[in-house]
């Protein structure tokens, strides 16, 4: 249930820097990489988890997949806090500096 | 376990091998004697950017899964950090663990990456033929 939701957490950030951020310029690539990079251990944790349990591994009782999907969603919100710090850190539009900067003069 | 330990280890590798990379293209930028030079290379991206690929996966999905190990108790933030760490049968285990899981994870997002550089180096290419006109591309 995790790697789903980071899957598809992947998929709709990597649609939205597509069409809407193609320069980056609201770091969407950097947090499609990061949603693709936990995709792709999950993956690897998925495939030996099924070398494991074998066909198992597919049938999860519902509490077992209610915490994934609980996992899945914190680790969207983890994602998406690291690339809002991110995003305010570099201040690509100049917003944050420009408060700082009125800031002073006012003072 | 904690096989998020070896693509941060791998991670902190590529991150040193990316500052590196960005100094030696800075210098050569700097030390370009023709604007010829300047110009064929701002056609491509510069290698340390497709490095950095690398980087935003391996940090990103490293953090992500050791916030799952925290979620599972594996992690926690007193000493030794790691609870297998604790048991010298556990520690077997989570070798074991990071020298499998852990390797296949990072060598299958360096894959990925790989294949991202192999496809962007072939667009490049392409664009580079269409861009020079004496090689059959546009005027």
């Amino acid at each position: 249930m995790t790697l789903l939701t980071a899957v598809f957490a992947a998929i709709i950030t990597t649609v939205i820097w597509y069409f809407k951020d193609g320069r980056n310029h609201m770091k969407t690539g950097s947090l499609a990489l990061m949603y693709w990079g936990a995709s792709i251990m999950w993956f690897v944790d998925a495939v030996f988890g099924f070398a494991e349990k074998k066909t198992e591994y597919f049938i999860p009782s519902p509490a077992e997949m209610l915490n994934g999907f609980f996992l899945g969603m914190s680790v969207i919100a983890l994602g998406l806090l690291i690339w809002l710090i991110m995003f305010l850190a570099v201040d690509s539009k100049g917003v944050i500096r420009q408060a700082l900067h009125k800031t002073k003069k006012h003072l | 376990m904690s096989c998020f330990l070896v693509p941060v280890t791998e991670a902190v590798v590529s991150s040193m091998v990316t500052k590196a990379v960005q100094a030696k293209e800075k210098k050569r930028h700097n030390t370009a004697e023709t604007g010829e030079m300047l110009i064929e290379e701002e056609k491509i991206l510069p290698f340390s950017h497709k490095l950095k690929w690398l980087n935003s996966m391996l940090w990103g999905g490293s953090c992500l899964l050791a916030f799952e190990h925290i979620w599972h108790g594996e992690l926690v933030p007193w000493f030794p950090f790691l609870t297998a760490a604790g048991s010298p049968d556990k520690v077997i285990e989570m070798l074991h663990e990071m020298s499998t899981v852990g390797v296949s994870m990072a060598a299958l997002v360096t894959a990925v990456w790989a294949g991202m550089v192999a496809v962007t180096n072939v667009i490049e290419k392409r664009l580079k033929q269409i861009m020079q006109p004496d090689r059959g591309g546009v005027q």
